[in-house]
């Protein structure tokens, strides 16, 4: 990856961070926490990674991708928006009635969107159902799913992974977005959760550990996972929850909530700046 | 009816995909390590290839199968009853009835005529889980031959389908050569005036039993196979009550949310006058016992329906 494809990533993934300050805020509800900590993977996954078609959404040898943490709808609508698959107008009627975009992804209704979820723990059992599904009919595609690491104390999360390494679903990646924080606090406080990576391999992935906000080490660990035979690989992002936005990192009370008027335009300040900067360099 | 050929449900499910399978290569197979005791063992050694052990995970199975519909193939995801309606409903609600995704659900061994195994194992539930999934089609049919047709009718649907199917040994009541089945039609399997007799699964056939005792005692018994639970036949319902005015609904389930709660709100709602009375398991857990003396056990056979035809 060249510098400059490496400042063109940050400066689109401030542009998402701002469709989810602004879904959030026009919706005055929703999870800008998750959102924020995972825009960068969603930009490198949308703008880099993902053999999709916006204009073909359904295309059938485009690569897939399951927001198993549902809840993070709204970083995922901004990187489809900005891909183009809707009008980032849209971003602000999240949640609203009679809004396409739902406060959990809806396969049905917005376009790009590969599976329903919302439900913590299904959608890495639906993306081994896609792989499997791919694997069988020789297809090249990938599918990519992302977790919230606190959706790996489902239990059915390591059902889903004993049946990707059972089947050696190579064309499978697992994203893990670790931010250590969750609902009612810190994932150690709430259950722990031990080794995150060691547990993984435990159950026959191959793993990455990558600091989730950085383009180049995304790109070495995405591109080696592509080479990876005979077992699904798993990437674990270490991550800052509601990152970019000062009053938000790290701030287990941001999970869930909206920004007001006020934290609105401050955050988007904050996102405007540091975009100038990019645009800078 | 000791002389009538008996062949289990599950039976017919296992045979009933081996030959969908010959004839669509888009069908797959799912189980949870019950291959053996739902019988898709039967597709498995014709088509290992297309036949996927989940393990024992219920939850992870419905989900592969939502995701392996997404990619064109036509899956049909077996277990228990208590298992595929119940530890999965979740799963089968948000990952397959929300986006109305084209998954087969096989659910073998229903009901109390699970036997032996207890209360653990014997659902009586599905009916009233599975029909609160919007756009769910439900169904239970009662012999070889509605099976293997119903199994093709499913295939031939969009969208997700529960079916529950037995362990114990149903009467073949139907002439293959002469059967069609169509999801959401009931069959009139006996004509009558009196009353009409309303079942589906096992219960068919001792409502056809039924009949023929209420025959004998100068009472003209309809008989309904109301093998599709939803989307429920209501014009069949509501010509039964106009015609006989009287209805016995017969299920091998809790009495609570299955085929008689649905014929009743039917009634209800185009307030016909017209008393129902609920054959089916009457909000009680069962228990171990051979499935012919449980179903005798809990009021479930023909001498409880003609006795309930009577009012």
């Amino acid at each position: 990856m060249t510098k400059e494809e490496e400042i063109t990533l940050g400066k689109t993934a401030c542009k998402v961070r701002m469709g989810v300050l602004t879904a959030t805020h026009g919706a005055k509800a929703g999870h800008p926490g998750g959102s924020l900590s995972a825009a960068d993977v969603f930009t490198y996954l949308y703008f880099r990674e993902l053999n999709i078609d916006p204009q073909n959404p359904k295309r059938k040898d485009r690569d897939r991708f399951v927001l198993s943490k549902g809840h993070t709808a709204p970083g995922l609508y901004a990187a489809l928006a900005y891909r183009g698959f809707f009008p980032v107008d849209d971003l602000p009627t999240l949640r609203h009635i009679d809004s396409y975009l739902q406060g959990h992804p809806n396969m049905d209704a917005v376009p790009g969107v590969d599976m329903s979820t919302g439900s913590l723990g299904q959608g890495v059992s639906c993306a081994a159902g896609m792989a499997l599904g791919l694997k069988h009919q020789g297809s090249a595609a990938r599918v990519y799913t992302l977790l919230g690491d606190g959706e790996m104390q489902e239990g059915q999360v390591w059902e889903a992974l004993m049946f990707a390494a059972h089947y050696r679903l190579d064309n499978m990646c697992v994203i893990i977005d670790h931010n250590g924080l969750q609902i009612d606090g810190t994932n150690e406080k709430v259950m722990g959760l031990g080794s995150i990576p060691d547990k993984l391999r435990a159950f026959g992935l191959n793993v990455f550990q990558i600091d989730g906000h950085d383009f180049q080490a995304m790109e070495k660990a995405f591109d080696a996972a592509r080479q990876i035979k005979g077992k699904p690989s798993a990437i674990v992002l270490e991550t800052t929850k509601g990152k970019g936005v000062s009053y938000m990192e790290g701030q287990v009370g941001w999970h869930g909530k909206a920004p007001n008027d006020e934290e609105y335009a401050r955050g988007m300040a904050e996102l405007s700046a540091q975009l100038a900067e990019l645009e800078a360099v | 009816m000791a002389d009538v050929k008996k062949v289990a449900t599950r039976q017919s499910y296992g045979e009933a995909l081996k030959e969908l399978g010959a004839a669509h290569p888009d069908v797959v197979v799912l189980d949870a390590d019950l291959a053996n005791a739902t019988k898709t063992e039967i597709f498995k050694k014709a088509f290992p290839d297309r036949h996927f052990d989940c393990g024992i995970a219920e939850s992870d199975m419905m989900c592969v199968a939502a995701g392996l519909s997404t990619t064109g193939y036509v899956p049909f995801a077996s277990s228990f009853a208590m298992f595929a309606a119940g530890r999965a409903f979740e799963q089968v609600r948000n990952s397959i009835g929300y986006p109305h995704l084209n998954v087969k659900i096989g659910a073998t061994h229903g009901g109390i005529s699970v036997g032996e195994d207890g209360a653990s194992h014997q659902c009586c539930e599905d009916f009233a889980l599975m029909r609160s999934i919007p756009g769910m089609v439900v169904m239970s049919p009662a012999d070889d031959v509605e099976t293997k047709a119903m199994v093709w009718a499913a295939y031939e649907h969009q969208g997700p389908v529960y079916m529950r199917f037995s362990r114990y040994g149903a009467p073949v009541i139907h002439d293959a050569d002469r059967f069609t089945f169509e999801i959401g039609k009931g069959e009139v399997l006996r004509e009558g005036s009196d009353v009409a007799l309303i079942a589906n699964g096992l219960l068919v056939a001792e409502a056809l039993e039924a009949a023929e005792l209420l025959a004998q005692q100068g009472i003209s018994a309809r008989v309904i196979d109301m093998a599709t639970i939803k989307p429920l036949d209501e014009g069949l319902v509501l010509n039964a009550a106009k015609e006989c005015g009287r209805l016995v609904t017969c299920e091998e389930h809790s009495i609570i949310g299955g085929l008689g709660e649905a014929v009743c709100a039917v009634i209800a709602k185009h307030g016909l006058p017209c008393p129902v009375e609920r054959i089916g398991v009457n909000d009680e857990f069962g228990h171990s016992g051979p499935a012919g003396a449980l179903l005798e056990q809990f009021g479930l056979c023909a001498g409880h329906i003609a006795e309930a035809a009577h009012g």
